[in-house]
């Protein structure tokens, strides 16, 4: 059983058809990167994983367990999967620590002595350990970022999501996130991210999804997709991203 | 201009006083109360609610706070409601401070983006935890400068209760004054005890906004 498995999803905003039934499944331990144009679905999709859309039709479930927005245990289930957000969404009336460490402490998952030593784990991987103290506002985009992810890992979940987390970053700002996904991606994290970052996507990714009005127009592994894309929408795509 | 009469009522000024501050404390805390209540009411998804918070709203914040003052005062006491002077204006100016608090709070609250809230929410937050946790803090520092300037004009309107014989220092000083014949001395002085007491709220709102709001503003 794949740990996400997506049938035929459908989603509509107002007239608009934003997914017109789309499938896939991701593995444990699987990297799947989810590329295409602006308007194509990527982003919906993602949050129709972690039930923050319902779909119209169709089924997503995660672990088997049927997701959607009213879902019984949907608390529990939310600290399971982590998503990171394009624009950080980080608290900016708690310093770092406790950025970390309310979800944690609120939901029980640990105890107060022990907050701060899982803070600094969590950033010891993100390598922001010294900046335990501070107050997210005195960090950089892309370390904003990093404790983003530190956050999401404080919660140790079972699949991490990704949207476009490095688009509202400087340029020299984005090694430094993709080096942290890089490294969980190596530890063997399951995640899924929609990015434009394809030399991360050529790089790291198991397998690559090409979204495309809506529908999974096109996958596969990176270097056959890249190489040899079998519609003309990716190879435009690819041809426009380079 | 002679302030000398006025020294052996020095007492009854500085028991006005404190009256003026216990009415502006009060309204203000339960106003605040109105506030958060009614600000969460209008945010929420019961429409009847919505409705009779916006009438709540609009109905205090366009008549004359004396005459709510009277209202209560005057008017309760026909449907069996009896209220001492203090009491009565304690009760109107809370109405009175909570209907603009609600705005307050409710434009803070807005103040937050939604973005904060789904964060919240993906972390495993219940709703109320979300609430408490993310959106009240900064939602409150936004709304602390417009909640601060409105206490300052809730203490300077308590003068209002002494139209029901409130024992407050405005009151005080229409006693003083027909004891005295001194209108411009008794005057001049509780316009001075007046303005050091909003200033001296003005100095601790400060002092106590830097101290509770210590995170850096967005740049």
């Amino acid at each position: 059983m794949a740990l996400v498995e997506i049938r035929d999803v459908h989603k509509k905003f107002g007239r608009v058809d934003v997914l017109k039934g789309v499938s896939l499944d991701v593995e444990e331990g699987e990297i799947v990167t989810i590329i295409g144009r602006s308007g194509s679905g990527k982003s919906t999709l993602l949050r129709c994983i972690n039930a923050l859309e319902s779909v119209d039709a169709g089924e997503i479930r995660v672990e088997g367990q049927k997701v959607y927005a009213g879902m019984p245990d949907l608390k529990k289930f939310r600290q399971h999967v982590g998503i990171v957000f394009q624009a950080f969404n980080l608290f900016p009336h708690l310093k770092v620590e406790r950025n970390i460490t309310l979800a944690p402490l609120l939901t029980g998952r640990i105890d107060k002595a022990k907050a701060r030593a899982l803070a600094l784990d969590v950033l010891t991987r993100v390598g922001l350990a010294d900046k335990i103290d501070a107050w997210p506002e005195q960090l950089s985009g892309g370390q904003q970022q990093r404790v983003a992810i530190a956050r999401c890992l404080a919660m140790a979940p079972h699949l991490m999501l990704f949207d476009e987390v490095t688009s509202a970053l400087d340029p020299e700002l984005v090694g430094e996130v993709l080096k942290v996904m890089e490294a969980m991606a190596k530890q063997g994290m399951t995640m899924i991210l929609v990015t434009h970052e394809m030399g991360f996507a050529r790089n790291v990714a198991d397998r690559i999804v090409f979204m495309h009005q809506g529908r999974v127009w096109e996958q596969g592994p990176p270097a056959k997709l890249f190489a040899n894309p079998e519609t003309s929408e990716l190879a435009s795509f690819i041809a426009s991203a380079k | 201009m002679n302030f000398l009469p006025l020294w052996r009522y020095q007492n009854q000024l500085i028991d006005g006083a404190i009256v003026t501050l216990e009415l502006t404390v009060i309204a203000a805390l339960f106003g605040l109360l109105i506030g958060i209540a009614g600000a969460v009411a209008l945010k929420g998804r019961i429409k009847s609610l919505r409705w009779l918070v916006r009438g709540y709203i609009e109905l205090f914040r366009n008549t004359p706070s004396l005459i709510q003052i009277f209202i209560v005062f005057f008017v309760l006491p026909t449907f069996g409601l009896k209220l001492p002077a203090f009491e009565a204006a304690s009760v109107a100016l809370s109405l009175y401070f909570g209907a603009y608090s609600v705005e307050i709070i409710r434009s803070g609250l807005d103040s937050i983006p939604n973005s904060q809230v789904e964060a919240g929410h993906c972390l495993g937050l219940s709703g109320w935890q979300v609430f408490r946790h993310i959106v009240l803090p900064p939602a409150l520092r936004n709304a602390y400068p417009a909640v601060t300037s409105q206490f300052v004009l809730l203490l300077l309107g308590t003068s209002l209760a002494s139209q029901v014989a409130a024992d407050e220092l405005f009151h005080v000083a229409g006693f003083i004054e027909s004891r005295t014949y001194r209108s411009f001395e008794v005057y001049a002085v509780i316009c001075v005890v007046y303005f050091a007491m909003a200033m001296s709220f003005k100095a601790l709102f400060a002092l106590v906004g830097a101290a509770a709001f210590r995170w850096p503003r967005r740049r």
